[in-house]
């Protein structure tokens, strides 16, 4: 069997079909995605319109340093991923699984600075409830939307790296056609995970701090 | 293909596998098959026993409600009982009733292909309903729920001491089962059309579906969140909707209303897709302005998305947003307006059977008429005031969901047997189960019309008195009601043992699902069809339908 037949599934008959129906059908999920953020970036937005100065206060309490560490990692990463998407394409073996392994690693690297930095912020009393730190009105809800929007960002994110590590542990055994178009769609998926921090980056580290 | 060899496609390919049917008989090769035919009965199995779990809640709720006074269960048990009719009915027999069934037997028939896109995501979009359901069964098992469907807060975070978790949970789970049915059919119309399948070709049902998903993908995340903060909220105690903190129980509302108002629309575009291939087949006409129709489905979909205040105009909202609200809620009545027109219009001067799909059909027009221009009265403001929260609104939305969907579920039903069974159903039984469906809707729900106008509020378990005969009126007709259902079940199910069999196209109609053999085989054509005709020509154009012929002019496959 050659490498395309066995990219090729049910119902297609041909691969470049195949590979523009999986694309088509990312982007449509991903739309879907937009909107299940957008629900908490909305939240966001009428609370911060609500309490602006606890939502300044709060902000300013947040780890800019983990934050802005985390965002150069995570859009390394998303280079990496387009170097493998990009590499399986063009049937470059090596490259593509070494871009879906530094993908992969970078990722660990951002859950890492995630859990440390999530240390911090329980040791300093910036979880909601009783014993949370800041007086103001509006500081509780912006952290109840920060760890929200973080923690399902971080669960997407993990949700990526374990579709990723199959690829890579596929693709160093050799099941993984390089033309399938399972790549192609994993680094949509893992570029929206990206670009939803980039939403996510300003408005929970940089408010408060000009 | 070998396609020079065969002159003559022919009519009934005969497989040699036998059809979807026979090819495998083990309980796992259906748990485990991908074949949309076969996820399509799955859904059909799950979503029959869903109904009948929210029916009987309701039933128990009718049969209280005969006296003023609560007798036989508590204020608690009553609330939970009204919750888990709503939660059931709505996200696991509503939603995926015509789309998950219907859609995914006859998607890939209409469009003459092989499978939906994604067969894998198909199959686990109905474990994800069942572990949603599960979940929701769980809750009620434990105890039950006592928020109403809608999980309004701070009720649902902060003071209900029922299992709003699991239902949350459940609900969440099972939406994304909606989203994945939504990316397959959108993806499935746009990359696996056959040949000569132009956009303006499709039957008007798979452009329905087209419509129901672009709902499904962009309205189900919101819920999905919303639930998601509730469960924050309520178990993990992150306040975001806690007026305390200065949060703001509106702002759930407005999150709540944007999916489920347009998730009205999830259970009635498909239902107006369903009477539109029954009415055009048994008044053999073509439809009435397919162009339109085709803006109309589109049009609700689109204006759906914007109407969602129209169930806030007494929460304290601003008066400027209910007024936008209000109009935007009467602009999206023109494109329903304009279906309901264009099946009347095709009806003028038609041929007309009144077999079982049919008379559902016709039931369906009239029933959604009357839920529709009831929900006029409702997008007004002053009116709305009056009525809100009233039997009024409980009698409009199962006038549209029950008169509507659920009468156009069995008219799908009885249209496509032969085709899913391969066997006829008896008819004369099928009749009269349609007319009592009919008589038993409208006993039950019309009274509630003149109970919500004259002020009995919803959700309660006593009531005054002088309600009483309205709401012996509808526990009456809720029992006709009740017969209505059980007997298609009953005449159905003998007929897959002692039904005559259907052949390929009993009706005569024009579509491509009528051009396979009943049951289809498994890849549904032996070779794939070839589109070379508008959906619904029955007659010659410019020329009426032939009295008393029951033969299409041209189906869809066959050039003018």
């Amino acid at each position: 069997m050659s490498e395309a037949a066995g990219a090729l599934r049910e119902p297609w008959h041909s691969l470049s079909r195949q590979r523009e129906a999986a694309a088509f059908g990312i982007w449509l999920f991903l739309a879907s995605e937009l909107l299940f953020f957008g629900g908490m970036l909305l939240c966001y937005a009428v609370c911060r319109y609500s309490h602006p100065q606890g939502f300044l206060e709060a902000a300013r309490q947040t780890n800019i340093v983990f934050g802005t560490v985390n965002t150069l990692t995570l859009l390394t990463s998303s280079f990496c991923m387009a170097i493998a998407s990009e590499a399986g394409k063009s049937g470059l073996r090596r490259l593509a699984i070494g871009g879906l392994a530094g993908t992969l690693m970078l990722g660990f690297v951002f859950l890492v600075i995630k859990g440390l930095e999530y240390r911090d912020d329980i040791s300093q009393h910036l979880v909601p409830g009783a014993h949370f730190a800041l007086p103001q009105l509006g500081a509780q809800l912006f952290f109840s939307l920060y760890w929200m929007m973080t923690g399902v960002h971080a669960l997407h994110l993990t949700v990526g790296m374990i579709i990723i590590a199959r690829l890579v542990l596929v693709g160093i055994r050799r099941e993984l056609p390089l033309t399938s178009p399972e790549i192609q769609v994993t680094a949509l998926y893992w570029h929206l995970v990206d670009i939803i921090w980039i939403i996510l980056y300003p408005l929970l580290y940089l408010g408060g701090r000009a | 293909m070998s396609g020079a060899t065969i002159l003559v496609r022919p009519l009934t390919p005969v497989p040699e596998s036998g059809n979807y049917l026979t090819a495998g008989r083990t309980i796992w090769s259906w748990l485990t098959s991908t074949d949309h035919k076969r996820i399509a009965i799955l859904y059909a199995i799950s979503i029959t026993v869903f109904f009948f779990i929210g029916a009987a809640a309701i039933a128990v709720i009718r049969f209280e409600l005969l006296t003023p006074t609560g007798q036989y269960i508590s204020d608690d048990t009553y609330n939970k009982l009204f919750t888990l009719h709503g939660v059931v009915m709505v996200w696991f027999f509503l939603i995926p009733s015509i789309p998950n069934t219907f859609g995914n037997f006859l998607l890939p028939l209409m469009i003459g292909a092989p499978d939906v896109a994604f067969p894998r995501l198909n199959l686990f979009s109905w474990y994800l309903n069942i572990a949603g359901g599960l979940f929701t069964l769980y809750a009620v098992i434990a105890g039950g729920v006592d928020t109403g469907w809608t999980f309004y807060t701070p009720f649902s975070t902060m003071f209900s001491n029922s299992h709003v978790l699991a239902a949350a949970a459940g609900v969440f789970v099972a939406g994304f089962s909606s989203i994945a049915t939504g990316v397959n059919f959108i993806a499935t119309i746009h990359m696996l059309r056959t040949e000569g399948m132009s956009w303006m070709r499709l039957p008007l049902f798979v452009w329905s579906l087209y419509a129901t998903s672009l709902v499904l993908i962009l309205a189900t995340p919101v819920l999905a969140v919303t639930l998601l903060l509730i469960v924050a909220e309520r178990w993990l105690g992150l306040p975001i909707f806690d007026p305390a903190h200065g949060g703001d129980p509106l702002l759930f509302q407005h999150l709540f209303w944007f999916y489920s108002h347009p998730a009205v629309y999830i259970m009635i575009l498909p239902a107006m897709g369903v009477v539109t291939e029954v009415i055009t087949c048994f008044a053999r006409r073509r439809v009435f302005g397919y162009d339109f129709m085709v803006y109309a489905l589109v049009a609700i979909a689109g204006i759906g998305f914007f109407v969602w205040g129209h169930h806030m105009f007494v929460s304290g909202q601003s008066p400027y947003a209910s007024l936008v609200f209000s109009f935007l809620s009467f602009v999206v009545a023109v494109p329903s307006a304009i279906k309901v027109f264009n099946w009347t219009a095709t009806l003028y001067r038609g041929s007309i059977s009144f077999e079982a799909p049919m008379l559902y059909a016709l039931g369906f027009i009239g029933l959604f008429t009357i839920g529709g221009s009831t929900g006029l009265f409702l997008a007004s403001i002053p009116v709305d005031i009056q009525v809100h929260d009233t039997y009024f609104v409980i009698a409009h939305f199962h006038y549209i969901m029950v008169g509507g969907s659920v009468s156009a579920f069995f008219a799908a039903l009885h249209y496509w047997w032969p085709k899913i069974t391969g066997k006829l159903y008896d008819e004369a039984w099928a009749r009269f189960a349609a007319i009592l469906m009919f008589f038993g809707f409208n006993f039950t729900f019309f009274p509630q019309f003149v109970l919500g106008y004259l002020g009995n509020p919803r959700r309660y378990h006593v009531y005054p008195p002088q309600f009483q005969v309205f709401h012996v009126m509808s526990s009456t007709g809720a029992s006709v009601l009740a017969a209505a259902y059980l007997l298609p079940p009953i005449y159905l199910i003998w007929s897959m043992r002692w039904g005559r069999a259907a052949g390929d196209n009993p009706w005569g109609a024009t579509g491509l699902e009528w051009r396979t053999s009943s049951p289809p085989p498994l890849h549904n054509f032996l070779n794939p069809p070839k589109v070379e005709q508008q959906p619904y020509a029955y007659h010659p154009e410019g020329r009426g339908p032939v009295p008393g012929s029951r033969t299409p002019y041209r189906t869809q496959d066959q050039p003018s």
